[in-house]
């Protein structure tokens, strides 16, 4: 049975009084995370193939090739069930 | 505009000593407001603690100046010298500063490691602040007390208790003689060449982008806090990252310069003797990019 554990390699909260969570994908999860996510979630808006921002469940948040995601004003335990959502 | 690391134990300290800290103000654009910075003294102040280049703005401080005063009122004037001793030539006989402290991390060394300068006659004078081995010249056990009585050994030997970080220090050495070999004025043109043409090329360049801080090329040196209107650091340092520039988002353990500045956090860029100007080319080819996100 797949986690979400199996796709984050760790997750962050980044420095500033506008917390946001940085989700970092492992590395040979990355591209079908994304994928996954592209398939449930409504793209909104992308840049150079690098940057999509996606809407999903009423939060907005975006996506990096690079295997890293930025969501916003969001805590910990909601990021987790958000995540179980896009991903399994 | 301190770091944390310059605020932090002191306030953990004050706590136990009970003594009072004194914050100087900084103007708008990041630079010290000197006349406030020297309000503050007064017959009672002992130690004056300063950074020599701010790690957000890399405004250059006059330290000589603050050591100066400092001296005058019967003070000691410590330096935070993490953000120029790599970049700049330090001079701590015409700074006339009693103590300076750098990193390793900061000048191609190791991480764990670092310097505090201090003149002799105040090493001396010092307690040291940790006990064990090395740092004592005998330690005897007198039957008729039941103790042990201890004569520390010379600075620097008496602060430096236990077995040293002996890796760290020899890579850190050779760090120095690495930047030395260079010459630490080259390394200084070498940053200011480079700040002064991101400046300019990134003011006309970008139309989105907001740069914190003074620009004046001969108040800093190679570090440039800067956002992108619409868009938080961290989405600009993430999209960086897809084109291997790095730089840093957040709020750089500096967090009351960011109040200065109004900002919840800011993207930094810096530079360093291995960069080029075609690299800056590059780093502004791609905020002109993300400024269309």
């Amino acid at each position: 049975m797949p986690t979400v554990e199996d796709y984050v390699a760790r997750i962050e909260e980044t420095c500033g009084e506008e917390k946001g969570v940085i989700v970092t994908f492992k590395y040979d999860k990355k591209d079908e995370a994304i994928t996954k996510i592209r398939n449930k979630a409504q793209l909104k808006s992308s840049l150079s193939g690098i940057i999509f921002e996606f809407a999903f469940q009423a939060t907005s948040f975006r996506v990096f090739s690079s295997g890293k995601a930025i969501f916003k004003g969001i805590n910990k335990e909601a990021l987790h069930d958000i995540l179980a959502a896009l991903l399994l | 505009m301190e770091h944390h690391s310059n605020i932090v134990p002191w306030e953990l300290i004050s706590k136990i000593n009970g003594f009072t800290i004194k914050y100087a103000k900084v103007n708008d654009d990041g630079t010290l407001d000197y006349e406030d910075f020297e309000s503050k003294f007064s017959s009672k102040t002992k130690l004056a603690s300063l950074s020599h280049v701010s790690n957000v703005s890399g405004v250059i401080n006059n330290v000589k100046r603050i050591a100066k005063i400092a001296h005058e009122n019967g003070a000691l004037m410590l330096v935070d010298g993490a953000q120029s001793v790599p970049h700049m030539p330090v001079d701590v006989r015409d700074l006339d500063v009693d103590f300076l402290a750098f990193s390793g991390h900061k000048m191609l060394g190791p991480t764990g490691i670092g310097a505090l300068y201090g003149k002799k006659a105040l090493l001396e004078k010092m307690e040291p602040f940790q006990g064990g081995g090395e740092m004592i010249k005998e330690v005897s056990y007198n039957q008729k007390t039941g103790r042990c009585g201890i004569d520390w050994n010379d600075p620097p030997w008496k602060f430096e208790a236990g077995t040293p970080n002996i890796c760290g220090s020899v890579a850190l050495m050779e760090a120095i003689k690495y930047l030395e070999n260079i010459g630490m004025p080259e390394v200084l043109k070498h940053e200011k060449m480079l700040t002064e043409y991101a400046v300019k090329t990134m003011q006309s360049c970008c139309t989105k982008l907001v740069l914190y801080g003074t620009s004046a090329s001969f108040l800093k040196c190679g570090i440039m806090p800067f956002g992108i209107i619409g868009l938080s650091p961290h989405d600009v340092a993430l999209f960086l990252d897809n084109y291997g520039i790095m730089i840093r988002s957040g709020f750089h353990c500096a967090q009351p310069l960011h109040q200065v500045f109004k900002l919840q956090s800011s993207a930094r860029a810096s530079f360093y003797i291995y960069n080029t100007r075609e690299e800056i080319d590059r780093f502004i080819e791609v905020l002109k990019e993300i400024e269309q996100l």
